[in-house]
């Protein structure tokens, strides 16, 4: 039998004092697939990813990575992922070939296996110019690959992110970003949080969007945005007699209602196919247009309806 | 594909640790630069200033001085451990080597493996001090080595004691103003720098609870006779004692953490 789930999170639940951080959580990571963590500052995504690593003691539910229980089977489940935090997890003071040495040799890997591995991932990461200094002299995006480096060691099948892109600009940002990619195309499965709405559509797969401690909505990025948002038509009708009939023609083509601002219409539609009988109609009944513009739904809609604020 | 591990064994993991803990001391002389100017700055201003009120004589002062400031060093060096264990909690390469699968005991014990290197530089620096003041144990050099090295088993079992209080503790700085405030306290109400005979009833008494008068006295009887005595043997039990106390003590603290 083979196990298509990555991770299992049922009911997952964490109280800090008498604040509900993380209530009653549960979904599926698949194999293979990305899975974005996503919420306002505060909603619980680094709590919850701190359960799933074992960091932090959930006070109910339960976590299986690829089937173990992360509490029964600890050591187990902790061998069988990798970790990048919020803050790079490398020490300051040693050099990028001594960190991934060290941390080599912790997961148990012999001395000349870990050399190797080391020399493998400096490259794969470019570090290789800078590997013997010391990561006081590094920069922000270096001290992040070589983190990424580091929990890349043992070839995770299962890799977490927590905000692998915080702090970056947008030129390393992108390499980041390339980097997970290609972790993907080798097979890895990989869940990340973020507060970044581009990122998540850019990378996951499926979406879980958590505010306040819960799971609010999940799905793929254009699942999320057909729920929510929709591809709207916008345009302007020139001559302001025109209106009233330009409204009927529309409406007559499309379920919703056509919001008029003005000479300004918008209106939504299910699908694409849908925008070109409406100009087919407005250009036989000689009604003249400007401005327009298909506008495509982004996640932004998606998590401003969903989330509440006030964190 | 896959990378070739096997499950991570106390042993290596602590040797890896303590290796870590080596290089960062390396790289960050300012590490251990504190244990060796503090016992020699002491043991200098303590000697030329109270010999002659205490003893008559900074010669006839150094038996008394010698062991009570290498005392006091390997208390300062043990609450050393404390402070460095909270600041590496704080820097996020614990939760790291927490999601790990490695021995929990290990970056605990790996420390205060590394940490041992301390006491030893603080020892060195202490007796060596003694040395270039004219400070000549009759007993020879092999008892000097013996009371090097039961300082430094002392002081790595309080260094577990101190590593329970960094992993308590909130921040770095509290544990070194917790710590300061124990090392000074413990290193003067002693018999580390005064003769017992000379403090006021209330003193004595304090003095005579305090474990640290033990040691300094343990260390002083095996300068003076060349053996070890009772009381050595008692220190030595009782750092297995607190070891086997504050070790477990330490590591559930830090799965607590």
């Amino acid at each position: 039998m083979t196990i298509k789930n990555a991770i299992e999170v049922s009911h997952l639940t964490k109280k800090f004092g008498q604040k509900l951080a993380v209530d009653d959580v549960s979904f599926n990571v698949r194999q293979g697939e990305v899975f974005g963590l996503l919420g306002p500052n505060g909603a619980g995504k680094t709590t919850t990813l701190r359960m799933l690593t074992t960091l932090l003691k959930a006070d109910a539910g339960q976590v299986k990575i690829f089937g173990h229980d992360t509490v029964k089977e600890g050591r187990l489940a902790r061998s069988l992922f990798g970790l990048t935090g919020q803050y790079a997890a490398v020490d300051e003071d040693i050099s990028a070939r001594q960190n991934l040495m060290i941390f080599a040799r912790l997961n148990g890997l012999s001395r000349p296996d870990a050399k190797q591995r080391t020399t493998e991932l400096l490259h794969e990461f470019s570090l290789e110019n800078s590997a013997d200094k010391a990561l006081k002299d590094f920069s922000g995006g270096m001290r992040r690959r070589l983190d990424l480096a580091v929990s890349l060691i043992t070839r995770p099948a299962l890799i977490f992110l927590d905000e692998p892109t915080t702090g970056l600009d947008p030129r390393t940002r992108t390499q980041m970003w390339d980097t997970i990619r290609h972790l993907v195309q080798q097979g890895s499965t990989i869940v990340l949080t973020t507060q970044y709405l581009d990122e998540a559509d850019q990378l996951a797969d499926n979406l879980a969007i958590i505010d306040h401690g819960k799971l609010v909505k999940m799905g793929t990025p254009a699942e999320l945005k057909q729920q929510i948002g929709g591809t709207r038509l916008n345009f302007t009708v020139d001559q302001s007699t025109q209106v009233g009939a330009a409204v009927k023609l529309v409406a007559a083509q499309v379920a919703d209602a056509v919001q008029q601002t003005g000479q300004q219409l918008s209106v939504r539609l299910t699908q694409m196919a849908q925008a070109a009988p409406i100009l087919t109609a407005l250009n036989q009944a000689k009604i003249t247009i400007s401005q327009l513009a298909v506008q495509e739904p982004s996640l932004d809609d998606v998590f401003l309806n969903l989330t509440v604020g006030k964190n | 594909m896959d990378v070739q591990t096997h499950s991570g064994n106390l042993f290596m993991n602590t040797a890896t640790m303590a290796y870590r803990n080596l290089l960062k001391t390396v790289h960050n002389p300012d590490r251990f630069m504190d244990v060796i100017i503090q016992p020699v700055m002491f043991m200098l201003m303590f000697g030329y200033l109270f010999g002659g009120a205490i003893a008559g004589g900074v010669q006839a002062y150094l038996p008394t001085i010698v062991p009570g400031i290498l005392m006091q060093t390997m208390l300062s060096a043990a609450s050393g451990s404390g402070a460095q264990i909270r600041e590496d909690l704080d820097s996020g390469v614990f939760d790291r080597f927490k999601s790990l699968p490695m021995a929990h005991v290990a970056p605990l014990a790996g420390q205060l493996f590394a940490d041992s290197l301390r006491l030893l530089m603080a020892t060195v620096a202490s007796l060596t001090t003694g040395y270039l003041m004219g400070w000549r144990p009759a007993v020879g050099f092999g008892w000097v080595v013996a009371i090097a090295g039961l300082a430094i088993v002392t002081g790595w079992a309080l260094s577990w004691l101190f590593a329970l209080l960094g992993l308590l503790a909130k921040s770095a700085g509290a544990v070194q103003s917790v710590s300061l405030m124990t090392m000074l306290v413990l290193s003067f109400m002693s018999n580390a720098f005064v003769p017992l005979k000379s403090l006021t009833k209330p003193l004595q008494v304090i003095a005579h609870l305090n474990p640290v008068t033990y040691v300094i006295t343990a260390i002083r009887q095996i300068l003076a006779t060349g053996s070890w005595t009772h009381e050595a043997l008692l220190v030595l039990g009782v750092d297995l004692i607190i070891v086997a106390i504050f070790a477990p003590l330490a590591v559930w603290a830090y799965d607590r953490n």
